[in-house]
């Protein structure tokens, strides 16, 4: 017998641990503590700012949380955003909810091209996605201009002002609905089939067994599809970003995240970036954090 | 019992798989249009120029395009094996051990979990830029490593698939605790350890922002800041759009054939379990 074990056994987890606590506070938590600093420092410019002494670091409060809150450009981009979000979230889920269903139905046909084919999307990256879609809404290439050329129609530009949001909301639920098909429908399929055998000899529709039986159990695996997509519609960067060369109603402040890109590179003020920053990472935590205590945090708690 | 078949499920199916397929069987057929065909021959008509465009691509500044593709293989590949690592050993020492601290270290990766990578993004090019290391790999590969998410799931698997009895019988056979992780745990583990490669891979795969902000050498990009930057030349020289379209195909047929090669791992469950 190893008489040692004792004092291993002790140290182990943590050891297992160790790596991750510390890419965990190297990688998270620091770059969010340098941030808060940074958010509450500034410049003070004296005389003409030149020569060394001539720009001091200072603490200015929470005038760059001000500033940040109070400019014009982010209130349009978080109001963009929400909008965004009303439009993707519930299209997504709804879709990625409607498609797990039928693939669990006995009824449908072509279930496992069917499967492959809307998972696809999830292997494109953001960027590829919005370059091939950015290409599909330019009249010259998409086939529905050609279509509505052909019946004597003039189509929309999707790539125009008040559209264009549609144009991103598309591709992100062309993106993201297939990886919420796959979790809900993981937790369909783990639903013992006996549960609705039952309903279906008492002449329980395929409609009424979805509705009654297979939506209720699936709600956890919903709640967290719908708190990641969340998460993903807030911080929305690489579809507007990547679109802007093929549309000019993309402004650089179309989402939070590009003007905080736009204020820490383009304008050189990290300062007011890292307050902006900050603000949307609350926001996002409180967001989700605040719908999983309301909904009594039913998914986060399932484990074994 | 075979059920009667639906016309209208199955037209619903279909549809949606429409609706997936069609930008990837346009960016199939793009791909094989001149740059003087691309606007001009209808949208899914193909034509003889993919190996032309291939080359000319490929010819693009001495190959940078076969180095963004490697260099995002690298970032994938290496970042998805040390965080699925990372994540394995993490979640097994919550799963399996009780020691002080435990829940609070729990309760903290969890509020992780909450707090987008692309959030912190700028934060970390602030840090990093202050101990001088953007503009390297490890500007890309460090906070690819840490997974919140991979970590709650290693739990979880953690929990379900390494009997504790197993553990115990190790210890007593004399095992130290790191050997009984990786010559036993691991093993169990390893149909859970390969979905949460699969993700980290597809989610560093796909990043954007983050090598967007970190990298400023073009030699160090992955394809898709690559990618995005040939679509931005291409605004002012539209020649290039055909290279462009070319790049997106070649740059999403890796992950295609891995999504196809691993179809089975591709099982996700937030409410349980990961099923391998």
């Amino acid at each position: 017998m190893n008489r040692n074990k004792p004092l291993g056994l002790k140290a182990a987890p943590y050891l297992f641990l160790a790596p991750a606590m510390a890419l965990f506070v190297g990688i998270m938590a620091l770059p969010i503590v340098y941030a808060l600093y940074l958010s509450f420092r500034g410049v003070k410019v004296s005389g003409l700012g030149l020569g060394s002494g001539g720009r001091t670091e200072v603490w200015a409060g929470f005038s760059n949380y001000a500033r940040s809150l109070s400019d014009p450009d982010f209130v349009d981009s978080v109001i963009r955003v929400f909008t965004y979000g009303l439009l993707v979230v519930p299209t997504m889920l709804g879709m990625a909810l409607l498609f797990a269903l039928l693939l669990d139905s006995g009824r449908s046909r072509a279930r496992n091209f069917s499967r492959l084919a809307i998972f696809l999307p999830y292997a494109v990256p953001a960027v590829i996605s919005s370059l091939l879609w950015g290409f599909l809404y330019l009249p010259a290439v998409s086939p529905f201009y050609y279509l509505f050329d052909k019946m004597g129609l003039d189509a929309p530009s999707l790539l125009a002002n008040d559209l264009v949001i549609f144009a991103i909301a598309n591709i992100a639920v062309w993106g993201g609905t297939g990886f919420n098909m796959i979790v809900i429908y993981t937790s369909l399929r783990a639903i013992p089939s006996e549960l609705y055998e039952a309903a279906r000899i008492d002449g329980a529709t395929e409609r009424q067994v979805a509705w009654r039986i297979k939506i209720p159990i699936v709600i956890p695996s919903l709640i967290m599809t719908f708190v990641f997509s969340l998460i993903a519609t807030l911080q929305v960067f690489a579809e507007p970003t990547t679109l802007r060369p093929l549309s000019n109603s993309i402004s650089t402040t179309w989402s939070p995240l590009m003007k905080v890109y736009r204020d820490a590179f383009v304008r050189d003020d990290i300062y007011s970036a890292a307050a902006t920053s900050i603000v949307i990472a609350a926001a996002t935590f409180l967001l989700s954090f605040g719908f999983l205590r309301l909904v009594g945090n039913r998914a986060f708690n399932q484990e074994s | 019992m075979k059920e009667r078949p639906s016309y209208l499920s199955t037209g619903i199916l279909l549809l949606g798989a429409l609706y997936c397929l069609l930008p990837v069987i346009w960016v199939i057929t793009a791909s094989t249009k001149g740059a003087n065909e691309l606007f001009s021959t209808f949208t899914f008509a193909p034509s003889t120029h993919l190996l032309d465009n291939i080359s000319e691509l490929s010819a693009y500044r001495g190959g940078l395009f076969w180095k963004w593709m490697a260099n995002t293989a690298l970032y994938a590949g290496v970042g998805g094996a040390l965080s699925t690592l990372v994540s394995a050993a993490a979640g097994y020492g919550l799963a399996k051990y009780t020691f002080r601290g435990k829940d609070m270290i729990f309760k903290i990766l969890l509020a992780g979990v909450l707090v987008p990578a692309v959030v912190l993004a700028i934060p970390q090019y602030l840090l990093f830029a202050q101990i001088g290391m953007t503009n390297t790999y490890w500007s890309v590969l460090l906070p690819s490593i840490i997974s919140p998410y991979g970590i709650y799931l290693a739990r979880i698997y953690a929990g379900a698939s390494v009997p504790t009895d197993v553990i115990e019988a190790a210890r007593t056979d004399g095992a130290g605790e790191a050997r009984t992780f990786f010559t036993i745990a691991m093993p169990m583990m390893l149909p859970a350890l390969v979905t949460i490669f699969l993700f980290q891979f597809v989610a560093i795969w796909n990043n954007y922002m983050l090598p967007f902000i970190m990298l400023g050498n073009d030699q160090l990009y992955p394809l898709t800041v690559g990618l995005s930057g040939l679509l931005n030349q291409g605004a002012s020289q539209p020649a290039m759009y055909t290279s462009v379209i070319t790049g997106a195909l070649l740059s999403i047929i890796p992950l295609i054939a891995l999504f196809f090669l691993l179809q089975r791992y591709w099982k996700v469950d937030f409410g349980g379990a990961v099923k391998g």
